[in-house]
């Protein structure tokens, strides 16, 4: 049989061609988001932590008393700052965390799961045990004993919630390097004499890149809703700075105003960062479901 | 009865390759089938024999569709039924066997569940009746114990079995047409025979039609009647088996007969060693494998090789033969190194070479190469042809990535390849492409050894004719020895100036190529010999008493 055509076509452009209206949208909403990561200070009309009004949880479209002409488009707070903004700079802080954590924990996950798959024997034993161990643990435990104890700072959060996710990535990666790993082209490679780096990240991580990348799609979406999650528990992003997560918090009693007044803009208030959290997530993984199911690149099952 | 059972007139099929636009694949196939007859389909991979063998029970693959023509099976017009009714009369009325039935078996569930389930399935015999009828076909189809083999799991039975346990699968229902998807391809020269011989009989008993997908015209000679060549999806030439043999028309199957897998007929064809070799024998051979003992697990606690010793020159061929099991590959294994021994030794050049790769010097690693039997997955995929050939010559010769893609193209050349083929991606070659491919990585390192695992075991008749010449002209320019690999001895005769005849991890026979094919024979080599096809068609049949004696005298 002759060649199709379409073999030789670049896989990216064959990828487009099968894009859906509904993953366009998505790609739409995250590339807004990018964005609005990007350029939140000139996006933001207000500052993160100005104070407009003396009302706690003003209602949207209200003018700020406390700054004559000033509008709070989304409403304000419990202390009277504007969602809108907070939600700018909340997105910038919530989705570059998320970021930092997911790259982190697949740099440390995939090495360490290729190294395991690579070695076997005895390494890998002890590499899974380990692993086996940390996983054994409620993540949210350890995520709050590590953070009580050592402060909750960007640093500390991001290397703590990478290192849960690592463990997660682990099994991911060891489990696609233990397919690759017994192929003839790893032998090939091993007779000629090749040293470890070159059969891990030449001939194993090329093969396994399809799964890992829509693997990261999934761990970001992990990510963003673990830090919101340790935010709202008071232990995540730190006041001033504004979060998805702790914005559902602070504002958690505008529910009450809510049902006191018999008003849902006021529970929109609190709804608003949830929202966010969920429109990321949700893009993000359809965009993950279509890639996973257009490339034909399945995971393991063993997870 | 003589009415043409199956006629399939104008068969056009098409492949759809992007959304809008159709390439046909199959061109205008016309056949007939009388009752109780047996059309091959032959052709090379990508001829589009199963996608017409699919056709004649209405099935298109996914991507194709059936663009024309009509298929009457019996008396109805197969194409023109809906959906449900296709689902009736298949399994029932037409049935399929799978090449590979390691595949297409079930791991999980036992083998007369599996070769039930369609009678059951379609309410036309009770559980105890099926079984019953399965007994019968394994005894039909000579299966051990055929009371209690159906109670075992598909990994309990030898690969040759499980494909007359497929063979079963599809005769349970009385099918009136059985279709044969190339059944015995994968299978050891000496197993295809005993599968063709309870193909054959089965086939005679139960009067069924049948076609018989193959590339290898020594075998389809055995159980057809009629013959059809196919190429690039169009016929070539169609025709009883006796005149196709005999007295082909066209170029093409003249093409196929001479790369049959059939024993070459006169001498001169053998290599045969010449004087100069006697006295190259003299000198230093350049590979030694003295007395090794090998095995798997903790200590070498399974032996796969016992006290092997033999010996390779430079320039020369040594072939090494014997069925899957018998420790040809480990033996491949322990003089490349990526097996250690635990008894004997590997000499290069006089020189001791150690036991495992990192041990052994960069240019022990170069000397030594290893040709992998499927090119498929020993080319990683994702990487070019440039990187794949590159590779080895920036790691053995630290050449510059400029050299190193000047030499590439050189490289591509001498596997008679055309130099824009660097840029691509392994799956963008075929087949025997990407054998040439894998063979040309061996060469980036300039060995003084290439071991050849069954590199031409996977290729069609053609290709890997096409594949053991350009080995040879690559031997006599640059004195490499090999060290080849093979379960037909067929092909091996065609390469090898020494044969090494290995069972169960031992060497039954070793001597020159001529020693070993002339009479008189070690019982195990007579075994193997007997086993490969000849081209008649009444060879099959004769063969069955000779072989029994062969077996007795070898088992004993």
């Amino acid at each position: 049989m002759t060649m199709p055509e379409t073999e030789l076509r670049s896989p990216l452009r064959e990828l487009l061609s099968e894009l859906t209206p509904t993953v366009f949208i998505c790609a739409l909403i995250l590339v807004g988001f990018i964005l609005v990561v990007i350029f939140a200070p000139l996006i933001a009309p207000y500052g993160e932590g100005e104070i407009l009004t003396n009302d706690s949880f003003a209602l949207q479209g209200s003018e700020g008393k406390a700054q004559p002409g000033s509008t709070l488009l989304l409403g304000g707070d419990f202390l009277g700052r504007d969602i809108l903004s907070r939600l700018v700079y909340g997105a910038r802080v919530t989705l570059s965390v998320a970021l930092a954590i997911s790259l982190l924990a697949f740099l440390l996950g995939s090495t360490i799961g290729f190294l395991a798959a690579t070695l076997r024997g005895t390494a890998d034993a002890i590499l899974s045990r380990i692993v086996d161990a940390l996983i054994s643990f409620p993540s949210i435990m350890i995520a709050l004993i590590v953070v009580t104890s050592l402060g909750s700072t960007f640093t500390v959060l991001i290397i703590t919630v990478a290192l849960i996710d690592a463990t997660r990535v682990f099994r991911v990666a060891r489990a696609l390097a233990m397919d690759i790993i017994v192929q003839d082209y790893i032998e090939a490679a091993t007779v000629r004499g090749e040293g470890l780096g070159w059969i891990m990240w030449q001939e194993v991580l090329p093969n396994a890149l399809g799964p890992l990348a829509a693997e990261f799609g999934i761990r970001f979406t992990y990510a963003i809703l673990f830090i919101s999650a340790l935010s709202f528990l008071g232990l995540g992003v730190q006041p001033p700075h504004s979060d998805l997560g702790l914005m559902v918090k602070e504002n958690i009693q505008a529910l009450l105003y809510a049902s006191a007044y018999d008003d849902l803009r006021y529970a929109l208030i609190c709804i608003s960062p949830a929202l966010c959290i969920a429109t990321v997530t949700v893009s993000v993984n359809l965009i993950v479901d279509w890639y996973l199911k257009s490339t034909g690149a399945s995971l393991p099952e063993e997870l | 009865m003589t009415s043409r059972f199956l006629e399939v007139r104008d068969l056009c099929v098409a492949a759809r390759v992007q959304k809008s636009a159709l390439t046909p694949i199959v061109k205008n196939v016309s056949f007939a089938i009388e009752t109780g007859k047996v059309v091959a389909l032959i052709g090379e991979s990508g001829s589009g024999k199963t996608t017409i063998s699919l056709a004649c029970m209405g099935y298109a693959r996914p991507g194709c569709v059936i663009t024309g023509g009509s298929v009457r099976l019996h008396d109805r017009e197969v194409l023109e039924l809906d959906f449900l009714e296709r689902r009736r009369f298949r399994g029932t009325d037409v049935s399929y066997v799978a090449q590979s039935a390691a595949a297409s078996f079930n791991a999980a569930l036992t083998i007369t569940r599996q070769v039930t389930e369609t009678p059951l399935i379609k309410k036309l015999m009770s559980a105890n009746e099926a079984a019953e009828k399965a007994v019968s076909l394994y005894r039909e189809l000579d299966l051990p114990e055929p009371e209690t083999i159906g109670h075992r799991y598909p990994h309990q039975v030898s690969g040759g079995q499980l494909q007359r346990l497929m063979a079963a699968m599809a005769m349970i229902c009385d099918p009136k047409l059985l279709i044969l998807d190339e059944p015995t391809t994968a299978l050891d020269v000496t197993t295809q025979i005993e599968v063709l011989q309870a193909f054959k009989k089965l086939i005679r008993d139960k009067h069924t039609s049948a076609i018989y997908v193959s590339h290898d015209l020594a075998v389809v000679a055995q159980v057809a009647d009629d013959i059809l060549v196919l190429k690039d999806g169009e016929m070539i030439e169609y025709g009883p088996v006796d005149q196709i043999i005999h007295e082909p028309s066209q170029d093409y199957t003249r093409e196929l007969i001479s790369a049959a897998h059939v024993m070459p007929k006169r001498m001169p064809e053998i290599r045969t060693p010449t004087i100069q070799t006697t006295q190259e024998d003299v000198t230093e051979p350049l590979l030694v494998v003295d007395n090794v003992t090998a095995g798997y697990g903790p200590n070498h606690q399974y032996l796969a090789l016992h006290s092997v010793s033999i010996e390779a020159h430079a320039g020369r061929t040594i072939g090494i033969i014997g069925e899957s099991g018998s420790g040809k590959t480990t033996l491949g294994r322990v003089i490349s190194g990526l097996m250690g021994c635990k008894q004997g030794e590997v000499r290069l050049g006089g020189m001791p070479l150690a036991g495992s790769i990192g041990t052994r010097s960069r240019d022990e690693l170069r000397s030594i190469q290893f040709a992998f039997q499927m090119a498929d997955v020993a080319l990683n995929p994702r990487h070019r042809i440039r990187k794949i050939l590159g590779r080895p010559l920036k790691f053995y010769f630290k050449m510059s990535k400029g050299e190193a893609d000047h030499r590439v193209d050189e490289l591509l050349d001498t596997v008679e390849l055309p130099a824009s083929f660097a840029d691509r991606f392994p799956r963008e070659l075929s087949g025997g492409e990407r054998q040439r491919i894998n063979l040309a990585r061996s060469l980036t390192a300039e060995p003084k050894l290439m071991i050849c695992d069954e590199i031409t075991s996977a290729l069609d008749t053609i290709v890997a004719e096409a594949i053991l010449k350009l080995l040879r002209e690559l031997q006599e320019r640059l004195k490499i020895a090999y060290v080849f690999i093979s379960h037909d001895l067929s092909t091996i005769s065609k390469v090898a100036d020494t044969i090494a005849v290995m069972r169960d991890g031992k060497i039954v026979e070793y001597g020159s190529t001529v020693e070993i094919l002339t009479p008189p024979h070690h019982n195990y080599t007579e075994l193997l010999l007997s086993s490969v096809p000849e081209l008649r068609t009444d060879w099959l049949d004769g063969i069955e008493a000779q072989r029994t004696t062969a077996r007795t005298a070898a088992a004993g």
